[in-house]
């Protein structure tokens, strides 16, 4: 009975009030294809012309293995990072209301909105060790950021904690204050409520912004140039790797260790999808 | 364990949502707390819970005579079941109703065997022992207020207090909710408070009613006292449908509309503006006048659907009223929309501005 009812809707089209489901599809398929599909094809056509033997000594070579150990690395700490303290600047401004609010709530856009070279430089001038912040922390901690992996994960920092708050946020809000009070009431303790109840509601929010944060990380190029150093072996990220190879000509090579990121990216999307799939399962 | 709360008193910011409100609850009963929305009967229910802090000055909140004010909730050993049920959606109605025994500190924590009996025995007790392992978006409306009411159980609490507990279900499954809770509590006696806006269900549910009017304590008695005899104009008023009519008391007598009435015990009166009441069900309906004590009214609406006949009427005097009668005494009387009746107050209630007939 029920296979009947499911199978009649799959066959008659649902009524609805705007019409033009054929037209919109079409569009959307073609649109996808000329933006995305097609210029990603390519890349693979592109590093299918290699042999696997030069696709693997491509990618194995220890310049290349080096950048993508940098850069999976650094993204992968940038994104845990912004998970953690993402979810504290979400729950104070979801929980709290104080003077200025509204600034900091849309300030979390601005490394959206500013171009990644302006970022770049900008951090870079905060953090060389000759002066100002940079000074500071090399002269008392002995700490050098720019041109080193931790002031790459800075600059990935910046550019993703904005997919980790925007994806927590409505989570966040969607919680109901009496789920709290019910935890309390049967007597668990602060701690409790928090693990027990409110993280494992927010736990798939905090996954895909984790995972949105990694894999515009991943990709990230003009924030990080600047402030990396780029010394090859040491603080050379990939997509760096992947403009100096073009620069010298070497298209396929750039595009075989393009298809190794995009192939990243693409396991992270996956990943992503599953994540919202399970967390459908109970939502009311 | 009795509740005793003595002048709370709650306000926010220049809203005052309790304006020092006492009251007493004796063990083993059930009491509703019954008011508009604005009335503070949620207020007060989340103080007693201790969900919410009284206002400094106010008295305390004593459990079986034991100031409970200063301790939170999770001390309080009260269990709350909320109007949107409130349940945890990531864990199964097991875990739901294992929680509050699980989250006890290791010492006094009952052992996994022990919480399951324990979590099985209260599953079949709601009547949802087949559903253990579903999650609560799997459930209906009733069911996962029954799975709130279990979990709310689960910590053997002294004290139950409900927010709206059927505020959120259909008219159908509400009834039937209704008279399952009232067997329940006939069976475990916990001390139970609940707050209500729909007065049917707190004359039917509760041992008292608590009636409750922008911050105050109106009228505290047994349903059948509150409605038969309603200590102020606002309870006539919130329980159930009225007729209101302006009179004037002068020489003994209560003068509304065309009619008069007797009202020796206010001889003393002299030309008293009174408002009188008279619920719909108290009219005797009639083709022929008897002389005093009639209200001629042409009959603007009938409602036949039910298991008494409702009627709109509009007095001579300008009076919009509303009647209620048998089906048999509408079948005889052969009414219709337009025929002319004639009205006998069988029961008023006369209201004046600072005493009660």
């Amino acid at each position: 009975m029920i296979h009947l009812q499911t199978a009649r809707r799959w066959l008659r089209k649902r009524h609805s009030v705007l019409p033009g489901f054929g037209l919109t599809l079409g569009f959307a398929m073609l649109y996808l294809s000329l933006l995305v599909l097609i210029p990603l094809s390519s890349l693979f056509v592109k590093s299918a012309s290699l042999s696997w033997a030069d696709f693997w000594n491509t990618v194995s070579d220890p310049r290349v293995l080096a950048s993508f150990r940098l850069t999976f690395g650094a993204a992968l700490a940038a994104a845990l990072v912004n998970a953690v303290f993402g979810l504290i600047v979400t729950w104070v401004l979801v929980r709290y209301s104080f003077f200025g609010k509204r600034l900091v709530d849309a300030m979390i856009d601005l490394p959206f909105a500013m171009p990644t070279a302006v970022s770049g430089i900008t951090l870079t001038a905060l953090f060389v060790k000759t002066r100002g912040l940079g000074k500071l922390l090399y002269d008392w901690f002995g700490l050098e950021v720019a041109y080193t992996p931790l002031g790459i994960m800075i600059a990935l920092v910046f550019i993703g904690l904005p997919f980790v708050v925007r994806t927590l946020q409505p989570a966040l809000e969607d919680l109901d204050l009496d789920i709290e009070e019910s935890a309390a009431s049967l007597g668990a303790t602060r701690f409790q409520t928090f693990r027990l109840v409110i993280f494992p509601a927010i736990l798939p929010a905090l996954l895909t912004g984790f995972a949105l944060s990694f894999a515009r990380a991943l990709g990230e190029y003009g924030s990080v140039v600047f402030i990396a150093g780029n010394q090859p072996g040491k603080t050379e990220i990939a997509p760096l790797l992947i403009m100096n190879k073009l620069e010298d000509f070497h298209y396929r090579e750039a595009a075989a260790i393009a298809v190794i990121l995009l192939l990243a990216s693409f396991l992270i999307l996956l990943f992503i999808n599953i994540v919202q799939w399970w967390s459908r399962r109970y939502a009311i | 364990m009795s509740i005793e709360v003595q002048n709370i008193r709650k306000t926010f910011g220049s809203f005052t949502a309790l304006d020092g409100v006492s009251l007493t609850v004796g063990a083993g009963e059930l009491v509703a707390l019954l008011g508009p929305s604005g009335s503070g009967k949620t207020t007060l229910l989340r103080i007693i819970a201790g969900l919410e802090q009284s206002d400094p000055g106010s008295g305390p909140i004593l459990f079986h005579d034991e100031d409970v004010g200063g301790r939170r909730i999770g001390d309080r050993a009260v269990g709350f079941v909320f109007q949107h049920y409130a349940l945890f959606r990531h864990m199964t109605v097991f875990d739901n109703v294992a929680f509050g025994l699980r989250v006890r500190p290791r010492k006094s924590r009952p052992s996994d065997a022990l919480i399951r009996h324990k979590v099985d025995q209260l599953l079949q007790l709601v009547q949802l022992d087949t559903f253990a392992t579903r999650y609560p978006h799997q459930l209906s409306g009733g069911q996962r207020q029954r799975v709130a009411l279990a979990r709310a159980l689960a910590i053997e609490p002294k004290v139950l207090l409900l927010d709206e507990p059927f505020g959120a279900l259909d008219a159908k499954v509400r009834q039937e909710l209704r008279r399952w809770l009232r067997r329940l509590h006939d069976e475990i006696h916990v001390t139970s408070v609940f707050v209500t806006h729909d007065q049917e269900e707190a004359l039917e549910l509760a041992d008292r009613v608590v009636v409750m009017n922008e911050g105050r304590i109106e009228q505290i008695g047994a349903p059948d006292e509150v409605f038969h005899h309603p200590a102020t104009e606002f309870v006539m008023n919130f329980l159930g449908q009225v007729n209101l009519f302006g009179g004037r008391v002068e020489e003994g007598k209560i003068h509304f509309s065309t009619v008069a009435f007797d009202a020796p015990e206010h001889a003393q009166l002299q030309n008293q503006p009174v408002k009188v009441f008279i619920r719909p069900h108290e009219f005797e309906v009639g083709e022929f006048t008897d002389g005093q004590t009639c209200i001629r009214a042409t009959i603007s609406r009938i409602n036949s659907a039910g298991p008494n006949v409702r009627l709109l009427l509009m007095a001579e005097t300008g009076e919009s009223l509303s009647v209620e009668l048998p089906q048999e005494r509408f079948r005889q009387l052969k009414l219709q929309a337009g025929s002319q009746v004639y009205l006998t107050p069988r029961g008023l209630k006369v209201f004046g501005d600072d005493y009660v007939i």
